[in-house]
């Protein structure tokens, strides 16, 4: 049994944020001090923890996703570079905790959109004239639909294409996991690995 | 006719297994690097009743969590349990560990080079996204995460979209006082944080080529603060020098047959790159970040910006936010900024010439604040206290500490308190990175030294003067 296995992602109608925000690094969704907790005690609580709460633990009002009226969100509509910074796959885990199955923005960090797909979580990726508009639909309506086989995301009369890999579009559709792939290909890495030892003896640690 | 090649496209070519239908390629492994922080890895491949496979590629050092104050006391038994999960974690895979007591310890990007475990033509991985460090020996080196450390544990492989290619070209000669930092925080400056995302980027040019390895290992530390997969330098004289004889690296005449391959690395004169970068190394200055990304990056004679001047409505209110994160006014001079302690560390500047630049300023002199200096490895704590820069930093009245990754991200309890602003040598100036409301200002060990002698932020050259 695996409890990490993902899920597939085909089709999505639920409650939206918008995160009017550049470059929302990985310190920012989950900060380094939650790393050292292990996925089975769940991470939702620490999502954006340090946005989200003050020193004290208090809910700061002005936090899009403590408004009341966009409780149990999964959708996040933010703006450019987001999940920038550290590689820690935990920053997917606490989003997907939470709840988030789709994060929209104009760009995301290279780790963090490849953390994404191996956890089922989309990462869409708008122009920047299309995410304003997301971004203020969603403000009005509150909700948001993704179609990932359509790639297209709908918030109230609008509805803008979206990009992604193709082979991580695959990947999500059918749930996929990559070492399932990879195994398909056992005789080929080990014909590969005889084969650069002969090539490149000096590539193996010494001493 | 063959096609030019560029140093990536070389020994990516190496390492390509196959590529599958969907386009990805699956490259091998040459080093997977392990730190406490995998421990989520090792639970994948533990939920698999699986081993590792090639636990002979696979090394572990044990630096995230690790105490760094004198002493080496945890002062958090959740600490203690994660540094002793990577022990039980690796003695269950047979994998090899540099663990808190062992004389090679030290932060992962540091130790790797220094041991002669990354080498030029390698693929190197890591559960980190500082792992681009070790292009610097020309090398591809990628940070990955955990679902990917788990699929590398398992396979010794990973998948890969080929990255496009970037060359930042610095031309032209620094001036006194310029470190790596600079150039390497000047390029994200002028780019932004996601200016190489999706590239894999070559830093070339007579200023990158005048670097030492050191130097190197710093510029592409910062590769991922631009955005960038990885980053890269072509392996040359200076990486050969700094190979030989370390402790893991080819000797004798598998060395010699190591170098003829490597010399045939670097790009080919008439390779092309997918986009062009190029830095005048003489107008570098001595910079620092004032905001809360790595892109907020100012030359020290400059002022603070100001929200009022920024269009984007949007916009100039975060940049209103990050100056009122940071304490800072609008047109303030940098310069007058104060700061209340300092940090010299990380696997971005804590090599033996980072501290070697950091005593230059601090010899003969008193820090105004408190501040933490952290060797990079324990060799290199080693080799400063036989130069005796420990006791230069004691007489500034800095604490020398432990190696680790330390106040960089403060996991191991080593964190700047709330509101203190903190002058530091580290990589990343994100909101609470060095400990809840925490705010720092990234400069080269130089510059740190410097502001803690005047307990403000400050141009490091007026303190060189009369010194080598």
């Amino acid at each position: 049994m695996d409890q990490f296995k993902m899920q597939p992602f085909t089709r999505l109608d639920g409650i939206a944020v918008s995160l009017r925000r550049d470059n929302v690094d990985t310190d920012q969704v989950i900060p380094a001090r939650y790393l050292k907790v292990p996925r089975s005690e769940g991470l939702g609580d620490t999502l954006f923890r340090d946005l989200r709460f003050d020193q004290n633990g208090k809910a700061r009002p002005d936090f899009p996703l403590n408004d009341p009226a966009r409780k149990g969100a999964s959708v996040i509509i933010a703006r450019h570079n987001f999940g920038v910074g550290s590689s820690r796959e935990p920053a997917v885990y606490a989003l997907v905790d939470y709840g988030i199955r789709c994060v929209v923005a104009t760009s995301f960090g290279d780790i963090f959109a490849g953390n994404a797909v191996n956890n089922g979580l989309v990462a869409a990726i708008v122009t920047t004239e299309d995410v304003e508009k997301l971004l203020s639909a969603v403000e009005q309506t509150g909700r948001a639909e993704v179609d990932l086989g359509e790639q297209t995301i709908k918030s109230g009369n609008y509805v803008v294409p979206f990009s992604i890999d193709p082979a991580r579009k695959v990947r999500l559709l059918n749930g996929w996991d990559e070492l399932d792939l990879t195994a398909r290909y056992k005789s080929q890495i080990e014909a590969f690995a005889a084969k650069d030892r002969a090539v490149r003896p000096w590539a193996v640690p010494a001493g | 006719m063959t096609q030019p090649l560029t140093l990536f496209d070389k020994i990516w070519a190496q390492h390509e297994i196959l590529t599958a239908e969907n386009g990805l390629s699956l490259l091998w492994v040459d080093r997977h690097y392990i730190h406490e922080g995998s421990f989520q890895g090792f639970d994948k491949v533990d939920a698999r009743g699986a081993k590792a496979a090639r636990p002979d590629l696979t090394f572990a050092i044990a630096d995230h969590y690790v105490p760094t104050a004198p002493g080496r006391v945890f002062t958090d038994a959740s600490f203690k349990h994660v540094v002793q999960q990577l022990v039980d974690n690796t003695k269950r895979h047979g994998i090899m560990l540099m663990g808190l007591d062992d004389p090679r310890q030290g932060i992962v990007h540091v130790v790797g080079p220094e041991q002669g475990l990354t080498l030029p033509g390698l693929i190197v991985v890591c559960g980190d996204s500082h792992t681009a460090t070790h292009g610097a020996l020309g090398a591809i080196a990628i940070g990955i995460g955990a679902t990917e450390v788990s699929h590398v544990m398992l396979t010794q492989t990973f998948w890969q979209k080929k990255p496009k290619r970037m060359r930042v070209t610095v031309d032209g000669k620094t001036g006194p006082g310029i470190g790596a930092k600079d150039i390497a925080l000047s390029i994200i400056a002028k780019i932004g944080t996601n200016g190489a995302q999706g590239h894999a980027v070559e830093y070339a040019g007579r200023a990158i080529r005048a670097l030492s390895q050191e130097g190197r290992l710093t510029l592409c530390n910062l590769a991922i603060e631009a955005g960038a997969r990885t980053g890269m330098v072509a392996p040359d004289e200076t990486t050969f020098a700094y190979v030989k004889g370390r402790p893991f690296a080819p000797k004798g005449a598998e060395l010699d047959r190591a170098i003829a391959a490597w010399q045939q690395l670097p790009s080919d004169s008439d390779a092309e790159f997918d986009t062009e970068v190029s830095l005048d190394a003489s107008q570098i200055a001595p910079v620092v970040t004032w905001g809360t990304s790595p892109e907020d990056t100012l030359p020290i004679d400059a002022s603070v910006p100001d929200p009022a001047a920024v269009d984007d409505p949007d916009k100039a209110k975060q940049m209103q936010g990050a100056l009122d994160y940071m304490g800072l006014t609008a047109r303030q001079k940098l310069t007058d900024v104060r700061v209340d302690r300092v940090f010299i560390g990380s696997c971005t500047n804590a090599r033996i010439e980072d501290l070697r630049a950091a005593a230059a300023v601090l010899s003969g002199r008193k820090a105004k604040v408190p501040g933490l200096v952290s060797a990079g490895s324990t060799v290199v704590k080693h080799q400063a206290e036989q130069e005796g820069l420990d006791k230069i930093f004691i007489a500034a009245g800095l604490t020398w500490g432990e190696s680790g990754c330390s106040m960089c991200l403060g996991i191991n309890g080593d964190t700047v308190p709330p509101g203190e602003r903190c002058a530091s040598t580290t990589n990343r100036n994100f909101r609470g990175r060095q400990g809840p409301g925490a705010r720092t200002h990234l400069m080269s060990p130089a510059m740190v030294a410097a502001a803690a002698v005047n307990g403000h932020l400050a141009d490091v050259r007026p303190l060189l003067q009369g010194r080598a």
